[in-house]
């Protein structure tokens, strides 16, 4: 026990005595997570940014011109005055995320076709930025907005004061604990942590090939200690290590950006201690199977990519398809994000966070026993 | 007090070690010479534990090695040939971490510590850095780790390599002080007045096997040979036993 604490503390020295390291992996994740979370929508009752697009109108009738005005009043758009060329140009240079041209004639056709089936409809040409998909989707549905209100009010033979409004107002409400808001940064906190304390799994993992590079492995084995003590002082220091780390970066979401416990308290430390214990048996499976540590860390930082994103830490998983959402219970990054949300945001009690910590230890407990399989103690 | 009797070892198809016995007593310093890959490092690590023999035994005053935490294990010291310290930890704090795995603690470690740390000149250097020392600084440290323990028996694997005149001198008193002491010392090396200084008796090692064993007296006379022009040295002997052709490692 006096030996397996010596190597602890010495870890522990060593990785704690590093302050440059320690406050860049404290750093980044927390800039990082902060600026996925300001772009998720941070800062809750800020109004989102606006569209900005522009509408070329070919026709200039009345109707189009209407159209116009209520898109230039719409808090959604910024709208922009271009001629078509140019208008597509700027689209092209991304600089706005579509132009609507509206055709010559869509004054009279499109009440026309209002109404009869067998007319011609006129066409609206939306030039699009392609990597703006869900953009898109937003300027049809206002765009269909605004154009049945003007076009239905000639038709309608209504005056300046006609009005054809949505039959019904919607009211979003967020589920999530109580009636506080969704912050976007407890999803944002929870995926760079989990990314970012795996990432010193790695660091984990090739310091023990360097450690037998170095020849120290090979002098901590001829000491008179047990090959399940030497392993066990790295897996319990990368655990704590792990841990300390999560909980910094928490602590600072928490201070800085509003993160959230209206879950368990309870749940969040032992979800945040279990992905330590996932974190360093990892680390201990990288040792494992890794020769040099060059190599190890180019696969091993792929690796963690792939776990990280599949685990859902860059998105939530449920934009994936609905395979790929239940293969993903096999990935242990997924228990953790879905645990450390489950405590923060969503609200939920100690036992939603159990399955999280009971999956995550059996993952542990998986790497750890691949990594004692397959440990090279000879040189 | 270190008996290695009929060690064998191999890697797949190559034999690395095939049947060296080796025998220290007390008080003596036995130099194990042999060119790359002739088994010197293997025979080392299956002294200390390091490599499970496919063969043969190794007893430390009497008692059996095994690879895990045992009693013969702690009066055995390893000096690896690497520079095995933590770059980032103290000379101090990385002589406490070595003792304290050997079951040292308290005024006894704080003893052992002042007292190693005296015997390689590196008293006043005990809250610096490895990462701050020069070459031979870094090597007496190593040895110094290897020693904190009070071991009865030293394995030393190329215990000099790149270290100036000055150290490498001040670690040859270190060492024969030990010798004094009644410590038993096993050296490994490749530079022939090492060994010709150091060691009482020298075990020649190639391919595995041992080719000569005994005392320098009686090597050198094995010198005195038509085929050796230079007349006798260690160097001499050690060519015509092990031959003159280049060995690049296996």
């Amino acid at each position: 026990m006096k030996a397996l604490l010596a190597l602890v503390r010495t870890d522990l020295r060593l990785y704690f005595s590093n302050r440059r390291a320690i406050v860049i992996s404290l750093v980044a994740p927390i800039l990082i997570a902060g600026f996925f979370g300001a772009t998720l929508g941070g800062n809750p009752g800020k109004r989102p940014a606006r569209i900005p697009i522009a509408v070329v109108d070919l026709d200039k009738s009345e109707v189009t011109k209407a159209i116009v005005a209520s898109m230039r009043k719409d808090d959604n758009f910024d709208l922009r005055d271009f001629e078509l060329a140019p208008a597509v140009e700027q689209v092209r240079a991304g600089k706005i995320r579509a132009a609507v041209v509206l055709p010559k004639g869509f004054g009279e056709e499109a009440p026309r076709a209002l109404f009869r089936p067998d007319a011609a409809k006129p066409e609206i040409e939306i030039h699009v930025d392609p990597s703006q998909a869900v953009t898109m989707a937003l300027v049809r549905g206002l765009l269909a907005q605004h154009v049945m209100e003007e076009v239905a009010r000639p038709a309608f033979g209504g005056g300046a004061g006609f009005s054809l409004k949505m039959p019904f107002e919607t009211k979003e409400r967020e589920v999530t604990s109580g009636d506080r808001k969704y912050n976007p940064y407890a999803h944002s906190f929870a995926g760079m942590g989990v990314q970012f304390i795996l990432f010193s799994g790695i660091d984990l993992g090739v310091a023990v090939l360097l450690m037998r590079r170095m020849g120290l492995w090979k002098r901590l084995r001829a000491a008179p200690v047990s090959r399940r003590l030497l392993l066990g002082s790295r897996v319990l220091s990368g655990m704590i290590v792990a841990t300390v780390m999560m909980l910094g970066i928490y602590a600072a979401g928490i201070a800085i950006f509003g993160v959230r416990v209206d879950g368990s308290w309870p749940g969040l430390l032992l979800v945040i201690a279990a992905f330590g214990f996932l974190t360093s048996s990892f680390g201990l499976l990288i040792a494992s199977i890794g020769r040099t540590p060059e190599a190890t860390r180019g696969i091993a930082i792929l690796a963690t990519l792939l776990l990280v994103m599949l685990g859902g830490a860059w998105v939530p998983t449920f934009i994936f398809p609905e395979w790929l959402q239940s293969a993903t219970l096999f990935v242990p990054t997924r228990w953790a994000v879905d645990g450390l949300e489950a405590m923060t945001w969503r609200g939920q009690g100690l036992e939603t966070a159990l399955p999280a910590v009971a999956a995550m230890l059996t993952f542990s407990v998986a790497f750890t026993g691949i990594a004692v399989a397959c440990f090279r103690w000879e040189e | 007090m270190l008996e290695a009797t009929d060690l064998w070892k191999s890697y797949g198809e190559t034999a690395a070690v095939a049947g060296i016995s080796l025998r220290v007593e007390p008080g003596q310093i036995v130099g194990l010479l042999g060119p790359n890959g002739a088994g010197k490092t293997t025979t080392v690590s299956m002294i200390t534990g390091l490599t499970a023999p496919d063969r043969g035994s190794v007893y430390v005053d009497g008692m059996a090695l095994g690879e895990t935490a045992n009693d013969a294990k702690r009066r055995l010291g390893l000096v690896p040939q690497e520079i095995a310290l933590y770059e980032d930890l103290g000379a101090g704090a990385n002589l406490r971490l070595m003792g304290a795995l050997y079951g040292i603690e308290g005024r006894l470690l704080d003893e052992r510590v002042d007292a190693v740390l005296a015997l390689v000149g590196l008293a006043d250097r005990a809250g610096d850095k490895p990462a701050k020392f020069s070459g031979g600084m870094k090597r007496r440290l190593n040895i110094a780790c290897a020693l904190v323990h009070d071991p009865d028996v030293l394995l030393l694997d190329e215990p000099t390599v790149g270290v100036d005149p000055q150290s490498r001198n001040a670690i040859f008193e270190n060492l024969e002080s030990l010798r004094d002491r009644g410590k038993a010392l096993v050296y490994t090396t490749h530079y022939m007045e090492e060994a010709e200084r150091l060691c009482d008796h020298i075990v020649i090692v190639d391919h595995g096997r041992v080719v000569a064993s005994d005392t320098r007296e009686n090597l050198l006379k094995l010198g005195t040979a038509p085929a050796v022009p230079k007349g006798p040295s260690l160097e001499s002997v050690f060519l015509q036993l092990t031959g003159s052709a280049l060995r690049d490692g296996r």
